[in-house]
Order: C-alpha cells, then structure tokens, then sequence
C-alpha cells in the first residue's frame, strides 16, 4: 500500500489517530488506551498483514514517554512507524503487543529495564540486563548514578 | 550477587533446574541459560542476560556522531565493519549525503570479507561444540588470511574501524586488490576441504538433522532474521529487500532453505559464503577510481527528526535508530541487533529436545553475546 492507501485505511479503523510524514516511514501516532485494539487489527487485517515486528524502543522526552513500534508487512513490503505517547513518567503504563507479536517479549523488558514502562499482561515482566534489585532506569534523561562522571 | 544463580533445585513435577553457564564452553560467551530437565529431555528454556552489558546506547548520547561510531565495534565484534558501516549510513541518511562509488564499493567489499570471516568462525565453533576439533584449525587458516587484509586495511585485527560518515577513514592499501584475490583463490580452493570434513560427516549430520526446528511463522513473529531465518524459509536478506553501498551493482543470490533444522541453518551459511566469495569477484577489479571520502563538516549536526537504516550483519538484520533534536550528539540511539530477537526464538527452538541437542542450536544460531546485550 502507498502512503495514502495506508492513511486512509488507517484512519478508518482509528479515526482519532494522527498521521506524521516526515521521516523516511509513515508515523502513526495513537493514543496509548487504544492501542491494542488497533495492534490487533494491524495484524489481522488482509489487507494490512503487519506480520514482523522489526523495533520496538521507547524515547525520553523529558515530559513524557513515547513509545515507538516498526512494523513490516512481509506480504505486502510496506512499512509503518506506531508510536503512543505516555504522559505518567511515574507510573507509565502500556499494554503488552506480545501475545501479537512474540519478538515483543523480549524488548518490551529491555524497555521496562530501561525506562521503566509497565507493560500490562505481560507474561514475565522482569529486568533483563540489569540487576533485579537496581535502582531507576537507566536510558531515562533524569538518570542520576553515583559513578556517572560530567565531561 | 545475582539470586536466581543458586537456585539449583527439583521443582514438584520432579524436574531438575539446572544453570547452563554463564561460563560454558558452548555458550561463546557470558550466556546464562536456566534448563528445566526432565531427565536429559529439556522441558523449558531460560535465557538471561545482562552479563556483558555495558549500555552502548547511553554512552552514544553523550558521544559526538563521529565518535559513537567506534563502540559499535563492541557490540558484534565479529561484523565491526558492519556495524560502523550502519552507523555511518545512519548519519549520511541524516546528513543529506551520500558516500562516493570508491568508497561503496570498498564497503561492500570489506562488508562480505567480515561476512566471510564471521562465517568461517562459527564453521570451526560449530564443528567445536559438536565435537570435532579439526575444523577450527582449518576455519582459522582462512580467517588469518583475512584478517591479515584488515590489518594492513584498517590497522586493527578485531575492533576494526573504517567506515566513517562520509565515506572510508583512509584510502585502500595499494596491495589490497591483490591480496583480496590471493585469499579469494585460497578459500575457494579450501571450500572441498571444508564439506569433507564435516558436512557429510555421519555423526555431523546426526547431530543436526531434525534437531533444533523452527517454523516459518514462529521465524517472523519472533523477529529471527539473517541465516537462522532464511533456513526456515524466510526472506529476509536486507542487502537484498533495501540495497545499500553497492550491493544493487552486483549479482547474487539470497540463500533460502526449508528444513527450519540444524542442519538447515549450517547448508545456508555454507551456500553464503560462496556468494560471498562472489560478490568479492564482481567488485575487486572494478573499484572506480576518485575520493574515497565526501567532505563533511568538522562537527557533525543531524537535523531533527528520526532516522533509521537497516543492514545485514552475519547474524541478520541489524537497525540503528537515530533520533536527533539538532544537537551535535544524538538525543537517543537504539541498536535493533540480531543476534538479541534470534535468541529469543531459542526456547521453541530448545523445547522437547536433549541437552546435546542445546548446544548444536545454540551453535547454529551464531551467537555473538555483546551483540545481544549491547
């Protein structure tokens, strides 16, 4: 599908997402309660057939968390950027895409490693790199550690 | 210390918790593996990570985009030419430019002797871990040959650095061409040697046929790539799907298999490194002459916005995702490495077979454990 064809079909199935053109993927941004249901469809839908799920990271804005998914059609060779933006940087909350997309066990506990991000429903929600008992999230802007050197 | 390494126990099923390294002979590496044993038949695999992480990505936020480029080197030690020449596409994508046919061609050149390199290590290992010991020696002779070329290249054997944005760090030696050649002619003279000794191999094929399976569906939902994938029939070869350097200039074949076994994985590296060899032939007598670098300014500055470029390393497909806010250091980097989305697919993998059978798909999956934990 080209641009267009995929933001039509897009927001036909989630009429209050928005639409970002300018990187090298369509950017999709959803709010984040809604994005399951639009997950599911992405990969059920024929048409669409999101069958690889090739990133999945989280960036720190400081004021917020955003979430960001690449997804590939394997079928169709079209591409397609999800991200969902969480304003709790206390208590940020998600749920799981692993159930759709296994690949997503792994990486969503190197984000929850990371920055902290709770993924609701997953099946082994731990630390992968870190040690279980660290403190704070590391890729996070506001990370302090006492061995951290200014240069 | 770490809890969870004492925990040596019989769970009430009667099954036996047994750790498998994270200093084990077949785990190259600092892998950890917790096994849940019924007899010798493993029930439930475990991996855990973390051993030699050193958080590449927060260091490279700190680090200016010609300098973040030489920590990758790090990661997939044995692909540290790929891994730079991702980054440095990344930030040529960013910048706007685009490095000169001389310095393309060298990529990929270097890019398929790493290829090369990498794969004839993990032939000895494999051969290693399954109980032959000969062919490392035999792997080694060839990888010594190349290595010597990267040491007269880029000055370094292992933590190689070359490929910088813009284009290569310093011209081609004047002997390479030749000696290219020279090794060209030495693997493929040796290639029999190695099916002789371990593909038709009775106990060899024992050991992988119909161990270690993984499904055409399972591939893509766990996000396998590179050989491990394409030897259960996925296509997935990204110097194929997004050409890059000058891999549209050139003829080859994406190797794909449909076994989904050991002995799958093992047939499609062996087919790639012919291709390599290839690949090789086509490009060395046609290096275009002229700059070998693009000028670039003397601090780099991506403008805002994300970018992301996708290559293939040995081991599959490797993303690096840039996102910059204008500043002279990237704002956040992630590294989508290969080798971290193929491990995850090890407990299907693992699942119902012996503990042997463990260590031959620990061994066909090529695992590089800094590759994995970053």
């Amino acid at each position: 599908m080209t641009h267009e064809e995929l933001k039509n079909t897009l927001t036909a199935i989630l009429p209050s997402s928005s639409f970002d053109e300018t990187g090298e993927f369509l950017t999709v941004i959803v709010p984040s309660e809604d994005l399951l249901p639009f997950m599911t469809e992405l990969r059920s839908n024929t048409g669409l057939d999101f069958d690889y799920l090739f990133c999945l990271t989280c960036i720190d804005w400081k004021d917020h968390l955003m979430m960001v998914y690449h997804l590939m059609s394997k079928t169709h060779k079209h591409a397609l950027v999800i991200k969902a933006k969480l304003t709790n940087r206390e208590d940020p909350q998600i749920e799981t895409v692993c159930h759709i997309w296994r690949t997503a066990e792994f990486h969503e506990r190197e984000v929850f490693d990371l920055f902290g991000v709770k993924f609701i429903n997953h099946p082994d929600l731990r630390r992968i790199f870190l040690d279980d008992d660290w403190d704070g999230f590391p890729l996070r802007k506001d990370y302090v550690d006492e061995n951290m050197i200014e240069i | 210390m770490r809890s969870l390494i004492a925990e040596d126990y019989v769970t009430p099923e009667g099954e036996f918790v047994i750790n498998m390294g994270p200093q084990h002979p077949s785990t190259h590496g600092v892998l950890h593996l917790k096994l849940w044993l019924n007899g010798e038949t493993v029930n439930k695999v475990e991996p855990h990570l973390g051993y030699i992480h050193r958080s590449i990505e927060k260091m490279s936020e700190n680090l200016s985009y010609r300098n973040f480029i030489f920590a990758t080197s790090r990661m997939d030690y044995l692909a540290a030419h790929i891994n730079n020449e991702a980054c440095a596409l990344t930030v040529e994508k960013g910048l706007g430019i685009e490095a000169p046919p001389r310095a393309k061609y060298v990529r990929t050149i270097i890019s398929e002797l790493t290829r090369l390199s990498s794969h004839q290590l993990w032939w000895g290992c494999t051969g290693l871990d399954l109980g032959a010991v000969t062919p490392f020696f035999y792997a080694f002779r060839e990888r010594e040959a190349i290595m010597e070329i990267m040491e007269e290249t880029c000055g370094a054997r292992l933590t190689q650095n070359y490929m910088v944005p813009g284009g290569l760090m310093v011209d081609i030696h004047p002997n390479f061409q030749k000696r290219v050649k020279e090794v060209l002619t030495l693997i493929k003279k040796n290639f029999n040697e190695y099916d002789e000794i371990l593909t038709g191999n009775v106990i060899f094929e024992n050991r992988t046929k119909e161990v270690g399976y993984l499904s055409k569906e399972d591939a893509i939902s766990y996000g396998v790539t590179g050989p491990t994938a394409r030897a259960s029939g996925v296509s997935c070869d990204i110097r194929k799907w997004f050409p890059y350097s000058a891999y549209d200039q050139v003829q080859f074949n994406e190797i794909l298999d449909t076994g989904g076994d050991c002995y799958a994985r093992y047939m499609v590296r062996m087919h790639e490194m012919r291709e390599s060899v290839s690949i090789i032939e086509q490009l060395i007598d046609n290096i275009p002459e002229g700059d070998y670098q693009t000028k670039t300014k003397a601090v780099l500055k991506l403008p805002k916005g994300e970018f992301y470029q996708r290559v293939e390393t040995p081991r599959g497909e490797l993303g690096v995702y840039i996102v910059s806010d204008g500043a002279a250091s990237p704002y956040r980097i992630k590294y989508r490495s290969p080798g971290f989305s193929n491990l995850s697919a090890l407990p299907v993998m693992a699942k119902g077979g012996k503990i042997g059978d463990l260590v031959a798909i620990m061994a066909t999956i090529d695992l590089v454990i800094p590759d994995i934990d970053r």
